[in-house]
């Protein structure tokens, strides 16, 4: 019988975790795929951040280390510079990118440090129970904004793609969605891009996806994609915020 | 015998580093260590190696965690706040059992404190810092050669149990300088199967974690960890006896304090005090042996410190309490006169 | 068996630091056992500088120099602060042309030496503190004073090699101030 599907060789056999209708498997699948397609598994070695991903250690077949919660980039830092020729990526939520590992973020980005970071926003701490993230929507409900985010009371949630796009240091910024089909296939290409500019030698490059927290956000998983789509693009729109390459060849 | 230079016990740290085979250093700026930091970031472009100045002391851990995690020789510096900054990564990286080496050159406290010289991170370092059960070697250098000596010694046994090495010196033996020959560096080398190089796709894939998140593998995890401990205390520690053979009184003291100490049992002998020194060189491991048998034979022992008394309980277990043990000490950057420490020994020959 | 235990203080700026590394470079050259430490805090310049240097046929205890056998004063401030410390029979060195004051003990041996003033005249004014390093070291005795340039060698760095002739002049213009 011939084979039309199957799990790419980047993963593991283990059973995920993560709640039915969440995302992470998606984009699993999309860091899988890009490492299987450019051939890098046996030199890959993958940060997992503290957050729901934390576990992440166990489902990508390539070397893998846990870090602290937000130290990913550091972490990342240390090894890529002991081991330029691997390739070296994170994977880390909101929380843990936008709120304590904020300053590790910014500065790895800063340094243009070569390595490749998949950021999944889902506005909200999904892990801890569904508290306020700092890319939580203003007036979004969470544990911890029961009455929705006040803005006047805790901030505005971060643009961490339109921000970091603001520094010279790194080579490509990106955000991306995986609430449909389409959205999922351009999510991929951004992933292998941003591995394949760490491959190259282009530096820092980091993919913002916005996802979805059905359990968290109390929605199914339908309704879950439809709110990204009516409420979380248009604050968080898709598209390429930073590609130096790209820049320069344009001019 | 090779040259004697003149150099900073700072200095000598990244040197003997160097010398032991570290080519990653991630550092950020504090006084009173800044020479490490500056004499890295001078040497390691030079030899291939890569001198890093992170965001944080925070950030400079983990990469330091990161780089330990590759199999490396790695190593950060700093000061007493910015220990306790790294203090996180420190859990990590001993939940991880990976090796790395970290240089406390202590200063006052608590808070931002001051700049002078200090050892009143002794709990910090010996008891933990970082969240868990965990320990940490912890090496105490009283010259500016054991900066170096111990610093070398350091990364072997880091590689040679799997954990933190702690440089734990001061200001005083950070900023002096002294005559110090560098010996061909003794550099053991230990297999690293766990390391994170890249499976090849030729191995089952390696993991450097402290997750576990079931409480009775986490359980395992934790005796194993001190069943490797028990080997670090059965065949490590180390101590300097001075003027012990007949001694009535016993000092100990350790770094700094050692020093002038020294001095004290000196002018003490000149006036006919039997009185003698023990130097823990490792704090982590504590020389447990040396001082219990020192109290079947002195009558009073005198913990010399800078901070507030805090190597003394370590010093009353030692003994169990078998002879009083009386402290001197000062604090917030103060370093206790020759005087001083003589006038406590008077007193504990007098037995008060 | 000898131990020199010497205390140089002035404001940072002027070589308080750098007179006490040669002397140790010295006390390195002729096989001693040696201690240099400085005093070290917030501000570069400017304000008080001083540094503990110890010199010893025997291994070297406490860096830490309570009561120095030689205070080299290269201000008021530093005089003022450590004349009291100075052991008796001790030597106190003063530089004249910045402090104005006498030291009122009797137990202590003082030179008067405008060390400023003799560097100025000189050609090279930056050097006062090797003109009271050359006199300390003829009258304390502690080092020998032969072979000053080859310990310069030792720690002045290759692209300031051309500051060593000077310091040597500065050297020996303290050492025959009489």
């Amino acid at each position: 019988m011939a084979i039309v599907f199957e799990k790419p060789k980047a993963l593991t056999d283990a059973v995920l975790h993560y709640c039915p209708g969440c995302p992470h498997g998606i984009i699993h699948r999309l860091v899988a795929e890009a490492i299987d397609e450019l051939g890098i598994e046996g030199k890959t070695i993958g940060v997992a951040p503290v957050g729901c991903a934390v576990m992440a250690y166990d489902y990508f077949a390539c070397d893998m280390i846990e870090a602290a919660h937000g130290r990913a980039p550091a972490t990342a830092t240390g090894i890529k510079r002991c081991r330029p020729d691997n390739i070296v990526f994170t994977y880390q939520g909101d929380g843990d990118l936008a709120s304590i590992g904020m300053a590790e973020t910014v500065h790895a980005a800063a340094r243009n440090e070569n390595i490749t970071v998949i950021f999944v926003n889902n506005a909200i701490y999904g892990m801890t129970g569904g508290q306020m993230a700092p890319t939580s929507l203003p007036g979004q409900v969470t544990q911890t904004s029961p009455y929705g985010r006040d803005v006047k009371h805790c901030g505005w949630p971060i643009k961490v793609s339109e921000m970091l796009s603001t520094l010279e240091g790194p080579e490509y910024i990106a955000r991306v969605a995986v609430n449909n089909v389409k959205n999922v296939k351009n999510a991929k290409k951004a992933i292998k891009k941003a591995f394949q500019n760490q491959i190259e030698g282009k530096g820092f490059s980091l993919v913002e996806v916005v996802s979805a927290c059905p359990t968290n956000w109390g929605m199914t998983p339908q309704k879950a994609l439809e709110w990204v789509e009516s409420d979380m693009l248009p604050y968080y729109p898709i598209g390429v915020y930073k590609d130096r390459t790209a820049a320069k060849e344009a001019e | 015998m090779a040259e004697r230079v003149l150099m900073k016990g700072n200095e000598a740290i990244a040197e003997a580093a160097i010398r032991a085979g570290c080519r990653h250093y991630f550092g950020y700026p504090i006084t009173p260590q800044t020479e490490i930091a500056a004499y890295m970031a001078k040497k390691m472009p030079k030899i291939g190696g890569v001198f890093l100045q992170a965001e944080s002391e925070v950030a400079s851990i983990n990469m330091v965690y990161g780089a330990a995690a590759t199999g490396c020789r790695v190593m950060t510096s700093s000061s007493s706040p910015g220990i306790s900054l790294k203090s996180e990564g420190l859990s990590y990286i001993a939940g991880s059992d990976v090796p790395a080496l970290v240089v406390n050159v202590q200063r006052g406290g608590p808070g931002l404190g001051g700049i002078q010289p200090s050892q009143s991170d002794y709990f910090q370092a010996t008891k933990g810092g970082g969240h868990g059960d965990y320990r940490m070697i912890v090496l105490a250098p009283a010259s500016v050669q054991e900066m170096a000596s111990l610093t070398i010694k350091g990364f072997n046994l880091a590689d040679k149990y799997l954990m933190t090495s702690m440089i734990l010196a001061d200001g005083t033996i950070g900023q002096m300088m002294e005559p110090i020959s560098f010996e061909d560096a003794e550099i053991e080398t230990y297999e690293k199967p766990w390391a994170l190089t890249g499976t090849e796709c030729k191995r089952k894939h390696n993991i450097v974690n402290s997750l576990y998140l079931k409480p009775d593998e986490l359980e395992v995890k934790n005796f194993e960890r001190y069943e490797r401990y028990k080997i670090v205390e059965e065949n490590e520690p180390m101590w300097e006896e001075y003027m012990m053979e007949d001694a009535e009184i016993c000092v100990v003291a350790f770094g700094i304090a050692s020093r002038v100490a020294k001095n004290a049992v000196v002018a003490a002998r000149a006036e006919g005090i039997k009185v003698g020194l023990i130097r823990p060189i490792t704090l982590w491991p504590f020389p447990t042996k040396a001082l219990r048998a020192a109290a079947d034979k002195v009558k009073a022992f005198v913990s010399v410190e800078l901070n507030m008394g805090q190597m003394i309980e370590d010093v009353r277990l030692a003994t169990e309490c078998k002879r009083p043990v009386s402290l001197c000490n000062r604090a917030g950057g103060m370093i206790p006169s020759p005087e001083q420490v003589l006038e406590s020994i008077r007193k504990a020959q007098k037995g008060e | 068996m000898k131990t020199t235990q010497i205390l140089i203080a002035g404001f940072g700026g002027q070589g308080v630091l750098f007179a006490g590394k040669f002397l140790a470079y010295k006390g390195l050259v002729q096989d001693k056992n040696v201690s240099w430490l400085p005093s070290y805090g917030p501000e570069m310049r400017g304000g008080t500088a001083n540094c503990s240097i110890i010199l010893s046929d025997m291994p070297v205890g406490s860096p830490i120099i309570t009561n120095p056998d030689v205070l080299v004063a290269m201000n008021l401030p530093s005089l003022q602060k450590f004349v009291n410390d100075v052991v008796p029979g001790g030597q106190i060195f003063i530089d004249s042309t910045l402090i104005d004051a006498k030291v009122e003990r009797d137990d202590v041996q003082v030179f008067y030496i405008p060390a400023t003033q003799i560097a100025k005249d000189a050609g090279f004014s930056t050097l006062a503190n090797m003109v009271l390093m050359g006199k300390v070291i003829k009258e304390s005795g502690a080092v020998d004073f032969a072979g000053n340039k080859e310990t310069l060698e030792k720690f002045i760095p290759a692209k300031k090699a051309n500051l060593i002739d000077i310091n040597c002049q500065a050297l020996q213009t303290g050492y025959d101030f009489a």
